[in-house]
């Protein structure tokens, strides 16, 4: 076969394979147990799956330029905590307020990661490790420091509570959202110069430099989405459970990655994208999901962090061994 | 030419301010803490004209074309276009001022499409939506690539295409940028003849078009056949430009060692021995298939052919790093089977690889360290290691290579390409092989060091070793070589003695064309 | 490329060591080890000094002996860790793998089996954990980073669900509280001594044997250790298999000392031991690094956070600290280096940066 023509199938085989994975699943599931598809459960997944999607877009575009974002979870964290605080403190902040603040915390902490990374020239995974623990660690000085341990649905102001089941035409909002996220990111990625330069800074660094790009700022950029979008999931997260301590969000991070990395999204940088994350996003939801269903409840939560970790290990897997055949196909047709 | 006609030959021109010269580097000098790369270089590039840069390794080319570039800034020195002073801070500066390089790194998105290679951060954008305008984007890339000669569709990712396709789109891509300056930084290394043909129809067109191409080169026919003008350096000092009608090879050869060389190589006849490697049959799917051969002690047998013929994997497949599809090998009249090449080093292989620094060398570590690995199990007690005795090995073979260095503790990445390549020879003596397989053994080393190495492997052959020689330097092979074996695309196809062997003979046979063709030599 | 250097015009190699020349590269790289040591001594006196201000307790000999138990355990992980980090790896697993091995020690104890016996299925399970990261990384041939992530995950999940939500202690007295067990009549704790021991054997590993020196070249160039008969994937999956059989080790000492088991031990191990292996100067890159540097930045961190603890400063401060510890410990070298190169260019002059030029 030709070699340009298969790389672009292997391509297309790598986000028809996982859509190919999702479909499997849920019709092991539908058939273990008829409550999967009931419109009440699927709405279960889709809520869940919003706060995720919302975070997996960040971190999408983070690993695109070749890094990776540890400290999504806690930035969550701190989000919902102290926009939780602030709305038991002040309940008559209007909720596109809430919704920016939460936005703006998150922001600031992933300037900081992305300082880090693009002026500091720290690595990634080292900066948001380090990062992980001292967000999470601000987390407890805030708490303590202000004396709030746990917000609960109480302390939180009923118009806020109503984002989770509001809607709008119909659908509900807390869809709509990650939705409207999705396509902004999807068109930004795909359709502008800025964009593009993702792919680039993380496809070939050198490269992207020779070509006068500036990547310290596309990386600052980067991270700096990752966290204000983890910001503005945690004030999602808020509005959903309705009941935040300060181990909210904890591991997050995990399935984040995990989701993005199964969508296609190369952990090597420059190749992948939103759509991919989306199909991740669900998949993993639809695992979670399932794992409840098809199992004893109550081993159902222990059991999947570990499933999270095979699946991201297969994934991973499998995407090298794609990739490997891949390259040995090519170098099997000198041109 | 402004060359005045009573210059003499044994001096090059120096010009004086020239203000027809697109871009001009005047006695340049650059020192990287404290080491001279660059003393006093000047460099004059007219439009419509191809310009080579020759010298040593070592001699500061690659420094000076970086200067041209705007990667480094000189010390000392000016560089002038049309005759006015300019500063190149950076790389987009130089970039501004009509001034294109491709390296021999490819600077290339592999997961992008060839357009957005070529148009990456210029993306032609609606000023309102500020998409791109994706049409417009393809439409423009498709007239570059037939400017280039590229039957490609813009969408295609760069990851399918071959080495030779891609350096063609970064020609695109300085079209694009409307260069008035082409440098090329080796540019025919990876690529078959025909391509190479290709590359120079394309620069010839560019040379119509008034754009200024300099290119740095190690085949001096490649520079006789291409270039206008040839630049020699040595030693980080411009000895000068010279039209290149009026040089010769040996000339070229000896402006840059700074002596005349009669010959270079000196091959004492063979008395070969028994077989010490056969191969028979030897395949490896979509690579290379059939090869049967055999090597004999005290005989060098030359591997020839053309980049991409299959020779390295070859070697690689008998050494052990590659997988064999099928075929035999015996060493020493042993039927083995190498899965590793810690096994093949074990039964008495060696192999020094063709790309020393990522393959051949661990740079950060010194001498004693490099010599020795593959040898540290035999030389520890216990597990344990001897450093003493690394360095009294290591310091044995490095006066017998005549290796230049401080002491053996010095990290071999200071060390010069020769004294680098010497260290890996070192290296591999030391396992004290029965076959030693070289895979481009004087590529990008000097004058002097190759004829130290053809020395070697002429006591070592002498001596009784059998060695296996790759090269795509035909002198070399021709001089070098008892018997010499050509392969083209993965297969035998050719076999000759040291006395029947001719340059139109081999190459003939390397590119698979009738050897009727003409007269010898 | 940079220049050539000069060449001496003799030709022959001098003797090692006997050359004027010699002698000063030797100190000169003498120097420049003891640099990052130097300033980790100044910084865990630092410590120490800040710790006696905060607290009366802390300046007596008995309190900072029995202070070491509380990191011994990330001491010991941090020992692997650095042998991995220098071969160009790294293993995020090693806290879960820890928790695993105690998890499975606790589950076979409350099975009825013999205590010691439950001791050898942990040290089994943390080994076997290893062995998976290496295989997959050598294989299958993915990042060590990606995969320990994964099983980093796979391992906490599987010790949660082992536990569930549950923990178990009684276990026996022969096992339990080994840091209350002394050397003869001196104040040392017994894990301070087992970790001393640790140490060594892996000073003599990294620095002596040629498995440290395969260490050493494989972190600086996989490729040609390869083309050099190196059997890189063999060592690869062996510094895996130790740290994952050390990190079992570790969970057991935990589970001794703590005198309980449960699903989430040894939360953010992982962390303190590559911080404790980064500051202690090991390159993130791989190539370089030393076990004495390791230690002593064990030191300090542990010192700092016992200190802490003293003062009554919150745990989530000291992860906090921690955190910092890693960022800077990387931060500043580069920025060091950077500025160097920057006030260089001031007076030389060039555009470009020794990383980001385009290879020669």
């Amino acid at each position: 076969m030709d070699r340009r023509r298969l790389v672009t199938l292997v391509a297309r085989f790598r986000e028809f394979g996982i859509l190919l994975v999702l479909i499997l699943l849920v019709a092991i599931t539908s058939v273990g147990n008829s409550n999967f598809l009931t419109s009440t459960n699927l709405e279960g997944i889709a809520l869940d799956t919003a706060i995720l999607v919302i975070l997996a877009i960040g971190e999408t575009v983070v690993i695109l330029t070749r890094n990776i974002d540890l400290s999504v979870g806690a930035i969550l964290g701190f989000s919902a905590l102290f926009v939780g605080v602030v709305l038991k403190v002040h309940p008559g902040v209007p909720i596109p307020a809430a919704l920016l603040l939460g936005a703006a915390v998150g922001l600031v902490f992933g300037l900081g990661n992305g300082l880090l990374v693009a002026l500091g020239e720290v690595p990634a995974i080292i900066a948001t490790l380090g990062t992980l623990g001292i967000y999470r660690g601000l987390i407890f000085v805030y708490s303590s420091g202000s004396n709030q341990h746990e917000i609960t649905a109480s302390d939180l102001p009923n118009n806020f509570l109503a984002l989770a089941t509001q809607t709008f035409l119909g659908v509900k909002l807390f869809l709509i959202i990650p939705v409207l996220l999705l396509l902004a990111a999807g068109y930004w990625l795909g359709q502008t110069r800025s964009g593009r330069e993702v792919y680039a800074v993380g496809g070939n660094g050198a490269a992207a430099r020779l070509a006068g790009i500036k990547s310290g700022r596309t990386v600052l950029l980067a991270f700096a989405l990752s966290g204000a979008l983890a910001g503005l999931g945690g004030v999602l997260y808020l509005a959903r459970y309705a009941q935040v301590d300060t181990l909210a969000g904890s591991g997050m991070e995990l399935n984040v990655i995990a989701a993005v990395v199964i969508g296609g999204t190369s952990t090597l940088g420059g190749v992948g994208g939103v759509l991919g994350t989306l199909i991740g996003c669900v998949l993993l939801s639809v695992i979670n999901n399932s794992l409840v269903l098809l199992t004893d409840p109550g081993s159902a939560q222990f059991w999947s962090r570990a499933v999270y970790g095979l699946v991201i290990l297969g994934a991973v897997v499998a995407d090298a061994l794609i990739t490997g055949r891949l390259q040995r196909a090519l170098r099997r047709r000198r041109a | 030419m402004r060359d005045s006609p009573a210059a003499s030959h044994d001096e090059g021109h120096t010009p004086s301010l020239d203000r027809s010269a697109v871009l001009e580097l005047r006695h340049i000098r650059k020192t990287f803490a404290g080491v001279v790369a660059l003393e006093d270089a000047t460099l004059a590039l007219h439009a419509g004209h191809v310009h080579a840069l020759v010298g040593e390794n070592g001699a500061g080319k690659s420094t000076l074309i970086k200067v041209l570039a705007g990667v480094h800034t000189p010390d000392d020195g000016q560089i002038l276009q049309h005759g006015r002073l300019v500063h190149f801070n950076s790389p987009a500066q130089a970039r501004d001022a009509g001034v294109a390089v491709i390296y021999q790194e490819p600077t290339l998105f592999p997961d992008l499409s060839v357009a957005e290679n070529i148009f990456m951060g210029r993306h032609p954008v609606d000023p309102r939506t500020r998409r791109v305008r994706w049409s417009a984007l393809y439409a423009e890339v498709r007239a570059l690539l037939r400017q280039v000669g590229l039957d490609l569709d813009p969408r295609e990712r760069v990851r399918g295409l071959s080495v030779a396709d891609q350096q063609l789109v970064e020609v695109a891509k300085a079209l694009s940028l409307k260069a008035r300056v082409l440098i090329m930084d080796e540019p025919t290394a990876a690529l078959t003849p025909s391509e190479v043909e290709r590359l120079f129809d394309i620069v010839r067109r560019l040379r119509g078009q008034g754009v200024a191409v300099v290119f740095i080169g190690h085949r001096l026919d490649e520079i006789f056949v291409l270039a206008d003008e040839i630049t020699v350096l040595r030693d980080g000092v411009g000895l000068g430009v010279w039209p290149a009608a009026d040089l010769t090879a040996d000339r070229v050869i000896a402006l840059m060692v700074g002596r005349d060389l009669k010959t270079l190589y000196e091959k004492a006849p063979a008395a070969p021995g028994n077989v010490a490697l056969r191969v028979e049959n030897l395949r490896r799917e979509g690579v290379f298939a059939n090869i049967s051969f055999n090597v004999r002690s005290g005989e060098i047998v030359g591997l020839a052919g053309l980049v991409g013929a299959g020779r390295t994997e070859v070697a690689r497949a008998i050494f052990g790093i590659d997988r064999l599809d099928g075929g035999k090998v015996w060493l020493k009249e042993q039927l083995v089977a190498f899965r590793s090449a810690r096994s093949a080093v074990k039964a008495g292989l060696a192999y020094v690889p063709e790309d020393r620094q990522s393959q051949g060398l661990v740079l950060p570590l010194p001498i004693s360290q490099n010599v020795t690995l593959p040898l540290l199990r035999e030389m520890a007690r216990g597990g344990f290691l001897r450093p003493a005795r690394e360095r009294a090995l290591s310091q044995e073979y490095a006066g017998r290579l005549r290796l230049r260095a401080r002491s053996v503790r010095q990290a071999v990445r200071e060390l010069s390409g020769g004294n680098q390549q010497k260290v890996v020879l070192s290296k591999w003596l030391a396992t004290r092989p029965i076959v030693l397989i070289l895979d481009e053994p004087t590529r990008g080393i000097d004058v002097g060091a190759k004829a130290e190495v053809h020395r070697l492997m002429g006591e070592l052959a002498a001596g009784g070793l059998a060695i296996l020689m790759i090269s795509s330097d035909l002198p070399e092979i021709l001089a070098m070589s008892d018997r010499i074996l050509t392969m083209r695309e993965g297969r035998l196809v050719g076999e000759f003695d040291r006395a029947e062997a001719t340059p139109v003979r081999v190459m003939a046979a390397a590119a698979g064309q009738p050897a009727a063709m003409g007269v010898g030599a | 490329m940079s220049a050539p250097p000069s060449e001496q015009a003799g030709g022959a190699v001098s003797q090692a060591g006997t050359d004027a020349a010699g002698v000063t590269r030797g100190r000169a790289f003498l120097a420049k080890l003891a640099r990052w040591e130097l300033l980790l001594v100044v910084l865990l006196i630092g410590v120490l000094v800040y710790n006696a201000r905060l607290s009366p307790y802390f300046w007596d000999s008995q309190n900072i002996l029995d202070d070491t138990s509380n990191f011994m355990e990330i001491g010991l992980l941090a020992l692997p860790m650095t042998l991995i980090i220098i071969a160009g790896h790294i293993d995020l697993s090693v806290g879960s793998t820890a928790a695993l091995a105690s998890v499975i020690f606790a589950d076979r104890f409350q099975a009825g089996w013999n205590v010691w016996l439950c001791c050898l299925a942990a040290l089994a399970v943390g080994a076997l954990a290893g062995l998976i990261n290496g295989l997959v990384t050598t294989r299958v041939k993915i990042p060590s980073l990606v995969v320990t992530l994964g099983t980093f995950a796979l391992y906490r999940g599987l010790a949660n669900g082992i536990l569930g939500n549950t923990e178990v202690s009684g276990f026996p007295d022969s096992f339990v509280g080994i840091d209350l067990r002394y050397l003869g009549n001196t104040h040392i704790p017994a894990p301070l001594i087992i970790f001393a021991v640790a140490a060594i054997l892996t000073i003599l590993l990294l620095h002596g044997t040629v498995f440290g020196r395969y260490v050493f070249a494989i972190g600086n160039n996989e490729q040609a250790c390869r083309f050099s008969g190196v059997a890189v994937d063999r060592v690869v999956v062996i510094l895996f298999t130790l740290s994952g059989l050390v990190a079992a080790f570790a969970g057991l000492i935990l589970t001794s000392r703590l005198q309980t088991s449960r699903g989430d031990l040894a939360t953010n191990f992982e962390l303190q031991a590559i911080t404790a292996a980064v500051l202690g100067g090991a390159n993130i890159f791989g190539g370089s690094g030393t076990i004495y540097g390791a230690v002593l930045a064990l030191f300090v961190i542990g010192l700092l956070q016992n200190g802490l603890t003293l003062a009554n400063i919150s745990g989530d401060i000291q992860t906090i600290a921690v955190g910092v510890l890693l960022i800077l410990s990387i931060l500043l070298p580069g920025l060091a280096r950077r500025g160097r190169a920057a006030f260089g260019r001031r007076r030389g002059g060039d555009a470009s940066r020794a990383k980001r030029s385009p290879a020669t």
